[in-house]
């Protein structure tokens, strides 16, 4: 076979000629691969409002985002899927009896303006769906601080008002019933996530083996998560309250409320996080420091919300000063004291 | 910890499509274009004209300053002396010679009576005649490698890792010709004055390392093969020099400055080759491959093969071939025609006609931060795009944009699929450029207010 050489369509663009596999929207596919565990959980402890409520949510963003893009004539984005998952992880720190008009203007909120004013994806300086959490409690407190008792389903259409409530694990703690807590909840409900909550942070199991899923698909670095739970759990057990051991005290603060959906999939958001792996340690033991001060000191029961998006903030200034060390610098600097 | 280096990434090798078939000598081309800049440092000044006889091995190129000369790789006629297209982009003067078949040798191609008694000045000067270059893609003179070492250099390194994914070329080698790479390792040895030689090779070629042995223990060699981790860029000269010693090289400095000197296996055989026979570099092994080739193959061709021939001798291409990559995947010069030539410094051929680019519309970044893990000169690849997309010159330099070396490890990692080490050569040439102005002007000032002292006075 003879080529025609001069017949082809050559292009002559730089190096590298190659490229990965992992793309935008894989990962945030993976990412949803990685809710979903907790996902299942949901409508197994609340119903299948969970997943409606979910899927609205997601739609909604997807919705915003698409018209915004078309509005303003930009390219269109919603193919990389991130709307997908901050809709996800919007509905997962809401109460499940949340009406949808209300998940509404939190995806509103955390598309809009939280995420598309500022550029679109990478461009936003806090969580999107934590945003979007912060504006629903700050305009519908009531709404969203009435949690549904496990295994009373609310209906997926309709009033919501004669659904069973009850106080979460961490309003407990902080009103001084530890030792009540601990009689009603056993570590074991706790960890498995038979407690009352938001629709995605109950299950403490199904978030780890999303976070399993994702240190295996390479999508995240461990260091945030293990050094905020870790920092929570160790300032925990430090200074115990609630007249109860150090260790119970720990281990009910760790495995109650957002920790570890704030920990695995909120504060390793990649456009609100450092980009070093020392500067995600920093900013995983910062969000562990705010968690622990506002549940001790402020008035909120949770802390994980807040923590992190005070934290994003403080990313610009991490990513100045943790920077990788220069390659071949330090042997200089070594010389040179010589 | 030895062994290893910061970053890098893990590409699939695509090395199965050539990694068993031998060395392919190329049926001799009808007419070869030798063009005058095969080195890294100025052209070279061409000692033929049109219509002059040649033979192989005969000095057709003399260099000045930095470089390497060159030799005419078959017999034949001159045929012409002009600009031909080269891999570096446009035209570059070239020596085009009508082959005549005969595959002569020139007069000129001595080999030493008794190569293992020559000084090491000989050797030297016997690797500068023979117009070798580092092979791997450099294409740095190595005698002046060799000459500038000396003394300084304790740690001679062969770099056997081939990290770039499709070439076999330096793995067909350790197999086919080991005797060539030990050989001309000994001679390095003797030139540095040091005890051992350390070759490095990813471990994906462990009947290579063992090839390798079998020579050095049969003859006694001063020479350890070392296997290394396969990660893209374990060729990378500092990384190698890194994985090898534990040590860094300063920024902007050379390995030298650590006390390590880098060869490449091609380079290796070529001194072995000059020492041993007084043969100059006139033939190149060539890896051909990639989606669009219909036939991979290794082959051996003369300097100044039309890389169209290759083509032609791999089965033809898919017509819907897209780009011919001179070099490997990661750091090959995509070139815009199949007639450019084969150079010293050609390791690889690759046609693409798949996905493999698979660029998509205005590319946003996600800050998700892995092309900082992936770079192995611990750069912040997301921030430098930026200042350089703004032309923020002095932020560029602040973020030592001059130490990244365009390996591709970032722009491969990253799932945004940004243009990132298009962008950094652009910034540096921007960066290059307003250090060469603002030297001008300082000088122009200094100048300027000199004069007026003078005239004051």
């Amino acid at each position: 076979m003879t080529t025609d050489y001069k017949s082809l369509n050559l292009i002559a663009t730089s190096s590298p000629h190659i490229r990965g596999e992992q793309t935008t929207q894989t990962i945030m596919r993976d990412v949803l691969i990685g809710l979903c565990p907790a996902l299942l959980f949901a409508c197994y402890n609340f119903g299948v409002r969970a997943l409606s409520v979910t899927a609205f949510s997601a739609a909604s963003c997807v919705f915003f985002e698409w018209l915004y893009r078309r509005l303003l004539n930009k390219p269109q984005s919603v193919g990389d899927l991130s709307a997908v998952v901050t809709g996800v992880l919007l509905a997962f720190v809401c109460p499940v009896q949340i009406p949808y008009w209300t998940i509404l203007i939190g995806d509103f909120f955390a598309i809009i303006i939280v995420k598309q004013l500022f550029g679109g994806i990478g461009s936003n300086f806090v969580n999107p769906a934590l945003a979007g959490r912060a504006a629903l409690l700050a305009s519908y407190a009531g709404t969203m601080t009435t949690w549904a008792t496990p295994l009373n389903y609310a209906p997926v259409f309709g009033s919501t008002a004669d659904v069973a409530t009850s106080a979460t694990p961490l309003a407990q703690l902080k009103g001084g019933t530890a030792s009540f807590l601990m009689s009603r909840y056993s570590v074991g409900d706790m960890f498995l996530g038979k407690i009352p909550g938001s629709i995605g942070e109950v299950s403490t199991l199904a978030l780890l083996i999303g976070f399993a899923w994702l240190l295996y698909r390479n999508i995240i670095n461990w260091h945030t998560p293990v050094f905020y739970v870790g920092t929570v759990a160790v300032l925990t057990f430090l200074f115990p309250r609630g007249g109860v051991g150090n260790f119970d005290w720990m281990i009910y603060n760790v495995l109650g409320g957002g920790l570890m959906l704030g920990a695995i999939f909120m504060a390793t958001d990649y456009a609100t996080s450092p980009v070093t792996a020392k500067g995600q340690a920093i900013f995983g033991a910062g969000c562990g420091l705010f968690t622990v001060a506002i549940r001790y000191f402020g008035s909120y029961n949770e802390g994980v919300c807040y923590s992190i998006m005070v934290m994003n903030l403080f990313v610009p200034l991490i990513d100045r000063y943790v920077k990788p060390p220069r390659f071949g610098a330090v042997k200089e600097a070594k010389e040179a004291a010589k | 910890m030895a062994n290893a280096f910061f970053g890098g990434v893990h590409p699939h090798d695509m090395k199965a499509a050539t990694n068993e078939k031998a060395i392919q000598q190329l049926p001799p081309p009808p007419e070869v274009v030798i063009p005058m800049s095969m080195h890294f440092g100025a052209p070279c000044t061409p000692l033929v004209k049109k219509g002059d006889a040649v033979k192989v091995g005969q000095k057709i190129g003399e260099f000045r300053g930095l470089g390497a000369p060159i030799h005419a790789s078959v017999s034949g006629t001159v045929k012409a002396v002009e600009p031909r297209p080269y891999n570096m982009g446009g035209n570059m003067m070239s020596v085009v010679i009508e082959n005549d078949f005969k595959d002569e040798l020139s007069e000129e191609v001595k080999a030493p009576k008794n190569p293992d008694a020559l000084s090491v000045a000989d050797m030297v000067e016997m690797v500068k005649n023979a117009g070798i270059v580092g092979m791997g893609g450099a294409t740095f003179p190595t005698h002046v490698k060799i000459s500038g070492g000396i003394g300084k250099v304790d740690t001679v390194i062969i770099n056997g890792a081939e990290c770039e994914p499709y070439i076999t070329g330096d793995h067909r080698t350790m197999l086919e010709r080991p005797e060539e790479i030990i050989g001309g390792a000994v001679y390095l040895a003797k030139m540095f004055g040091v005890d051992k030689v350390i070759i490095g090779v990813e471990d994906n070629k462990q009947n290579g390392i063992e090839s390798m042995n079998r020579v050095i223990s049969a003859k006694n060699a001063p020479v350890e093969v070392r296997a290394l981790a396969c990660r893209y860029p374990q060729g990378g000269e500092k990384q190698l020099c890194q994985a090898i010693t534990g040590k860094q090289v300063p920024p902007g400095g050379l390995p030298s400055n650590i006390g390590c000197a880098v060869f490449n296996i091609n380079t290796t055989c070529a001194i072995y080759r000059a020492i041993h026979d007084g043969m100059p570099v006139v033939r190149k092994i060539v890896t051909v491959a990639g989606s669009g080739v219909a036939e991979p193959k290794n082959l051996e061709c003369p300097i100044g093969t039309p890389v169209s021939r290759l083509f032609d001798e791999c089965g033809g291409l898919d017509e819907r071939t897209y780009k011919l990559v001179m070099g490997g995947p990661m750091m090959g010069m995509a070139q815009y025609t199949a007639e450019v030539p084969v150079g010293k410094g050609t390791g690889a051929m690759l046609a693409f006609c798949a996905d493999e680019e698979q660029t998509v519309e205005s590319p946003q970044c996600i800050r998700c931060g892995k092309c900082v893990a992936a770079c192995p000169m611990h750069l912040e690849p997301l921030f430098m795009y930026q200042y350089a997309s703004k032309n923020k010159l002095d932020e560029l330099n602040d973020a030592h944009i001059m130490d990244c070396m365009e390996c591709g490890a970032c722009a491969y990692a990253c799932p945004a699929r940004m243009h990132l080490t298009h962008m950094f050569k652009y910034g540096k040439q921007k960066l290059k450029d307003k250090m060469a102005a603002d030297k001008a002007a300082a000088e122009a000032k200094k100048a300027a207010s000199e004069k007026k002292e003078a005239v004051a006075k």
